[in-house]
């Protein structure tokens, strides 16, 4: 690989300069070297992208046809794979867990929203603001987002102990009664969202506090010089100069937190009472518990459909916002 | 730079108290949320197994026992449990750069027939929700097709569909559209072939991005769980997220806590080091605002 000549394949095409040094060729032959050339060119192009074609081609575009096929076929792994229509998804539709599983998603992800949109974005606008410790706040912010999740959540698991767990104690320390946190079905997905908030919030925050270095700060001297107020300039420009990675990262969290598994794998394994069995906990489940994979990619296949009908409605919606 | 508030206000005399309350109340909220749980979970891993089951809990250990992050390394076997998440971030580290750099480059300067089909197959994948794919890839790594190999409990089950990966394709490949044509002419020139031109012209003048997406590539890896739970069923193959979440019931409090801050110690180390990267790699594939 080191010496550029050892490999014809992987020697650059011929250049003008040295083919102007050969005799004079005629018209066919000239053909047949610029053909040879584009040939050589693009052999080498692929001989670097064939590595890349292989794994795109078994981990990611032959998944995608396989998960569709799964999806319709029932599979065990000792017998071939049967054609079986829409068996799988009746199966699902009959499982009382499916409507819980979906419902505690769009519960986790709203709640998440609220949580996990409105604080990271606050915080940015504060931190703007800040002009001491700049380093440190960035720092501690993100600093949760560079933790294993797993730890994150084992962690958090601890602090929500009602016994000797932190919250508890802080709680009893100044008098006030502890909660059940994870134990209780009301509290626990409220739990799990605050735990994903804290553990992810330092990326978003950034990402909108580099937004709003962006911002030219004649907009805020104009709209000073007009008479607004501060509510008014965070209302007239800071929120539309940075609407566009608003509503990016409202999509991509949208997108990532019905996703959501770890937090209530490790936390609380669905519990208590079924009231943190998400979608995807539902598909590992199916998947790797009842070893039912057609079943499992029939779910993965609902998941992929409600979430790309729902970010092409959101392209559009924000697209038809931008007109306005 | 001006912000929100005005510098002017900022300089009366009411301007200062206020920012001064406004700051350290921003502080102290910060100390509380992100620096007060570290301190919990690494006192409380010093803690003796009674003192820690103690209700209410103690702000500082009575006794201290830092001995404690020993018995963990020795009880959990956490030096094998780390090796197995090195091997494993680590291949997935070098797989990306081997796999992805190359083509990367050969889509942005070799511009080959049919590159834009194949770039657009590969952004393609972006679309997707990273879950949806789970299934029908574990189903695939346990039987690759053609070859017919099973790649369970083996580290090239996380390496390979790591490398797979499209972000890091549109990444590098935006970094080697901006080096100019004008430099590789004249390699080509020198006598140079494009393999050659790749590493000792175009490797270097990358190290922003390189650093960048090799970052991405190892924090991403080292985080990763639910992959890695799948693929790795044989506990002695296990990275330290999925061993400490199997032993988290059996072990004693004291001894998970230590493993917990011991697992974490080479991200925050990580982020120490190369907070610039890191921070760059945050913004770099997003969005101006």
């Amino acid at each position: 690989m080191s010496s550029p000549r050892s490999s014809s394949l992987l020697a650059w095409p011929a250049t003008s300069s040295s083919r102007a040094r050969r005799p004079v060729a005629s018209p066919g032959e000239r053909r047949k070297t610029k053909f040879r050339r584009k040939l050589k060119e693009n052999l080498t192009a692929y001989g670097l992208l064939c590595a890349a074609l292989v794994v795109f081609a078994l981990f990611s575009w032959y998944p995608i046809v396989r998960g569709v096929l799964l999806s319709f076929q029932q599979v065990d792994f000792v017998n071939a794979p049967t054609w079986v229509g829409f068996d799988n998804f009746e199966r699902l539709f009959a499982d009382p867990l499916f409507g819980v599983a979906w419902r505690n998603t769009l519960l986790f992800t709203g709640l998440a929203l609220v949580f996990g949109f409105a604080v990271p974005f606050l915080t940015a606008v504060l931190l703007n603001e800040i002009r001491h410790a700049k380093a440190f706040f960035r720092l501690a912010v993100y600093l949760p987002v560079m933790l294993p999740p797993v730890v994150t959540a084992l962690m958090w698991k601890w602090f929500y102990d009602p016994g000797p767990g932190l919250f508890n104690s802080a709680l009893g320390a100044v008098g006030l009664p502890g909660g059940q946190w994870l134990d209780s079905s009301s509290t626990a997905m409220l739990s799990l969202v605050f735990v994903s908030t804290w553990a992810n919030m330092g990326s978003t925050t950034l990402i909108y506090l580099a937004a709003l270095g962006t911002i030219p700060g004649e907009l805020y001297e104009a709209a000073e010089l007009d008479g607004a107020g501060l509510w008014k300039r965070l209302r007239h420009v800071t929120f539309p100069q940075t609407r566009f990675v608003l509503l990016v990262l409202l999509l991509l969290q949208i997108v990532a937190t019905m996703q959501v598994f770890t937090e209530p794998y490790v936390m609380t394994g669905g519990g208590p009472d079924d009231s943190t069995v998400t979608v995807l906990l539902l598909l590992y489940r199916y998947a790797f518990v009842y070893n039912d994979f057609g079943s499992a990619s029939a779910m993965s296949l609902l998941l992929f459909v409600a979430l790309g009908v729902f970010s092409a409605w959101y392209v559009r919606l924000t697209r038809k916002a931008d007109q306005t | 730079m001006r912000t929100l508030v005005s510098p002017g206000a900022l300089r009366s005399p009411r301007g200062k108290v206020v920012y001064g309350v406004v700051f350290a109340c921003t502080l102290a909220v910060f100390v509380l949320a992100f620096m007060f749980p570290l301190y919990w979970v690494i006192t409380g891993a010093m803690k003796s197994p009674q003192e820690l089951a103690q209700t209410p809990a103690t702000l500082v250990p009575h006794e201290w026992h830092p001995e404690t992050f020993a018995d963990a390394w020795d009880q959990l076997s956490l030096g094998k449990y780390f090796l197995n998440t090195l091997v494993v971030a680590g291949g997935a580290w070098l797989a990306q750069l081997a796999i992805d750099v190359p083509a990367a480059f050969a889509l942005s300067k070799l511009r080959p027939k049919f590159g834009n089909v194949v770039l657009g197959l590969m952004l393609a994948t972006l679309m997707l929700p990273a879950t949806a794919l789970l299934v029908p890839t574990y189903v695939t790594v346990t039987d690759l097709p053609l070859l017919h190999l099973n790649l369970i409990n083996s580290p090239t089950a996380v390496w390979l569909p790591a490398a797979a990966n499209a972000f890091n394709i549109y990444l590098l490949k935006r970094f080697f559209d901006q080096i100019p044509d004008e430099l590789i002419e004249a390699a080509r020139i020198d006598g140079a072939g494009p393999v050659r031109t790749l590493w000792r012209i175009i490797l270097p003048i990358s190290r922003p991005i390189l650093a960048v997406v090799s970052i991405l590539a190892v924090v991403t890896a080292w985080k990763d769980f639910i992959w890695p739970l799948l693929v790795f069923p044989d506990t002695e193959k296990q990275t330290l997220s999925v061993m400490l979440q199997r032993v988290a019931i059996d072990m004693p409090l004291n001894v998970l806590v230590a493993g917990m801050v011991l697992a974490s110690l080479p991200m925050v180390a990580l982020f120490l080091a190369f907070q610039r990267q890191i921070l760059a790699g945050l913004t770099a594939g997003s969005i101006k605002g």
